[in-house]
């Protein structure tokens, strides 16, 4: 398959790059950590408990586009597709801790669990008290009795909305944990790949998929799903991975949820809705009210066509602070 | 050949290891491509390029010094589970070499051994799973049962049984990292992070037998 045509200058700065756009973007309320690959809040409220997201690049706008007024206060950015350094999370920690402890939260990888456990450490020996939340949402990735062997996907950002706040209201670092650990729990995706995304540096995409298939599960770096198969119509793949997402928390008649539609990179904005159409007709089938719904792309793989949809069950707690404003460069409301 | 090696022998030692790393960069990038998402090569690039850089300037006070210098370069350049891991393998092997004045066969593989238990703690994982563990624990079993034969020969040794680790990474199945969904697809194909185990040992062989 042909290498994927991109605007890019020297493939090894794209992550310098991105961020200086995301800054400019940003209207000052972002700064670069000094010359790192980190964007923090230029303004941090003092005596709040720091909400600390990250994780490797290239899956844009997670997790820098997510950094703003009640939600992250910081966010150090790996390589694409690489997990950041211990010492730039340490670095990217300590300029958003405000005395009162550091929240981190971030998707379930080897990597992101390695170099995040070593920054803690440090974190640790500094005097800085940390707490971790790993999202680990997607149900394609292993059995329910195996859950924290599961991956982090667009999941990441109901935990994340819900815990930036709760980071902005609660004054206590073990009160926002037991909110955001309460988020992460009851957050449920799972992805649909038509085609493959690419690593910039190599121009290589990261799997191949043949032209008139798709694959149920699939990861955001293309790991593999639970079913490769011929191409059928929007409405029964999306009524497929809303009825598994549905079996597994389990959600039932008479739950209130938040639905989000991400869009993996390639996909139209109209396949998006026609799927966020097909999920509401299965949820009121179902006697699952919708909260509210969000479409659009929130965790993206480069050019990777699909989606992934995500359920979160919502409790009093959970809604307010999913709904109180916020403002980012990927997401805001008033 | 080495029977021994002086601190600066093992930071010049250290800049082959890099420099060997760095030349299979798109050989790494191809296995990886196989099982993982394809960036364990430019990885490995950044990370071990950061070490020859840190082997030029680092002042070579003793072999343990040289060892944590080029542990501390990757985990801070490299990123992902390569940079924790190998970082974490040279950085706690390191403590082999405290308050010896030579690497010599006994420290090269008490290097191994201290290496193999930080990266088994950092990464909670295990042989058999399909990880650079799987090349780096059978050259520390070799290494240690070859002490008596001089460093010449532990290091031959555990580049042998390292590359015999690679080979029957082919035939497990990856039950830890990004590879671990895969299941049975991982089937007869090397683990990346073991063949940059068996390159990095490949690199230390070369430079101790010349």
């Amino acid at each position: 398959m042909a290498k994927p045509k991109k605007l890019l200058n020297n493939p090894v700065n794209v992550v310098t790059e991105l961020i200086d756009g995301l800054v400019a973007a940003s209207g000052g309320d972002l700064r670069r950590l000094d010359d790192r690959n980190a964007v923090v809040r230029t303004k941090l409220a003092d005596d709040k408990v720091a909400l600390l997201i990250g994780g490797g690049s290239g899956h844009e706008p997670m997790f820098p586009g997510f950094v703003g007024p009640n939600l992250a206060d910081g966010a150090p950015c790996g390589e694409v597709f690489a997990a950041p350094t211990p010492d730039l999370v340490l670095d990217t920690l300590s300029a958003v801790d405000r005395g009162r402890g550091v929240l981190m939260v971030y998707g379930n990888y080897a990597g992101d669990n390695m170099n995040f456990d070593i920054a803690a450490e440090l974190a640790e020996e500094a005097g800085i008290v940390t707490r971790t939340v790993r999202v680990w949402d997607d149900v394609a990735a292993a059995p329910l009795d195996r859950i924290t062997d599961r991956r982090g996907i667009a999941g990441d950002f109901f935990v994340i909305k819900v815990a930036g706040g709760a980071a902005a209201e609660l004054k206590d670092l073990d009160d926002v944990y037991r909110v955001a650990v309460k988020a992460r729990d009851n957050t449920r995706s799972m992805g649909v790949a038509l085609a493959a995304g690419s690593i910039p540096e190599t121009g290589e995409r990261t799997f191949e998929l043949p032209e008139d298939e798709i694959e149920i599960g699939m990861g955001a770096h293309g790991e593999p799903g639970i079913a490769r198969r011929k191409i059928t119509d929007a409405d029964a793949i999306a009524e497929e991975m809303t009825d598994r997402i549905l079996a597994d928390l389990p959600f039932s008649s008479g739950d209130e949820v938040a639905l989000l539609v991400n869009n993996l990179g390639a996909t139209t904005c109209m396949e998006m809705l026609i799927v966020a159409r097909k999920v509401h007709q299965v949820l009121a089938k179902r006697g699952i009210a919708v909260h509210r719904t969000d479409v659009g792309s929130f965790l993206t793989c480069q050019e990777m066509a699909g989606l992934s949809i995500t359920l979160m069950k919502l409790d009093d707690e959970l809604k307010r602070y999913l709904d109180m404003p916020a403002r980012s460069f990927a997401y805001s409301r008033s | 050949m080495h029977d021994t090696l002086t601190p600066v022998q093992a930071r010049d030692m250290l800049s082959a290891v890099a420099r060997h790393l760095v030349a299979n960069v798109d050989m790494l990038t191809q296995v990886d491509q196989a099982i993982g998402d394809g960036d364990h090569g430019i990885g490995m690039r950044r990370g071990f390029s950061a070490v020859e850089e840190a082997m030029a300037s680092t002042e070579p006070v003793s072999v343990s010094a040289v060892f944590k210098a080029a542990g501390t370069a990757i985990m801070a350049k490299t990123g992902g589970a390569a940079g924790a891991i190998f970082g974490t393998m040279f950085r706690s092997g390191s403590a082999a070499f405290d308050g010896q004045a030579v690497l010599n066969a006994e420290g090269f593989a008490g290097f191994l051994a201290l290496g193999l238990e930080g990266v088994e703690k950092r990464g909670a994982a295990k042989p058999g799973q399909k990880t650079m563990i799987d090349a780096l624990a059978p050259a520390a079993t070799a290494a240690k049962t070859a002490i008596a034969r001089g460093l010449v020969e532990v290091v031959k040794e555990a580049t042998d049984a390292a590359k015999g680790g690679v080979e029957a990474t082919k035939d497990m199945i990856a039950t830890t990292g990004k590879a671990r969904t895969l299941g049975e697809r991982s089937l007869g194909h090397p683990d990346p992070g073991a063949v940059s185990m068996s390159l990095i040992l490949e690199a230390m062989r070369d430079y101790i037998a010349a």
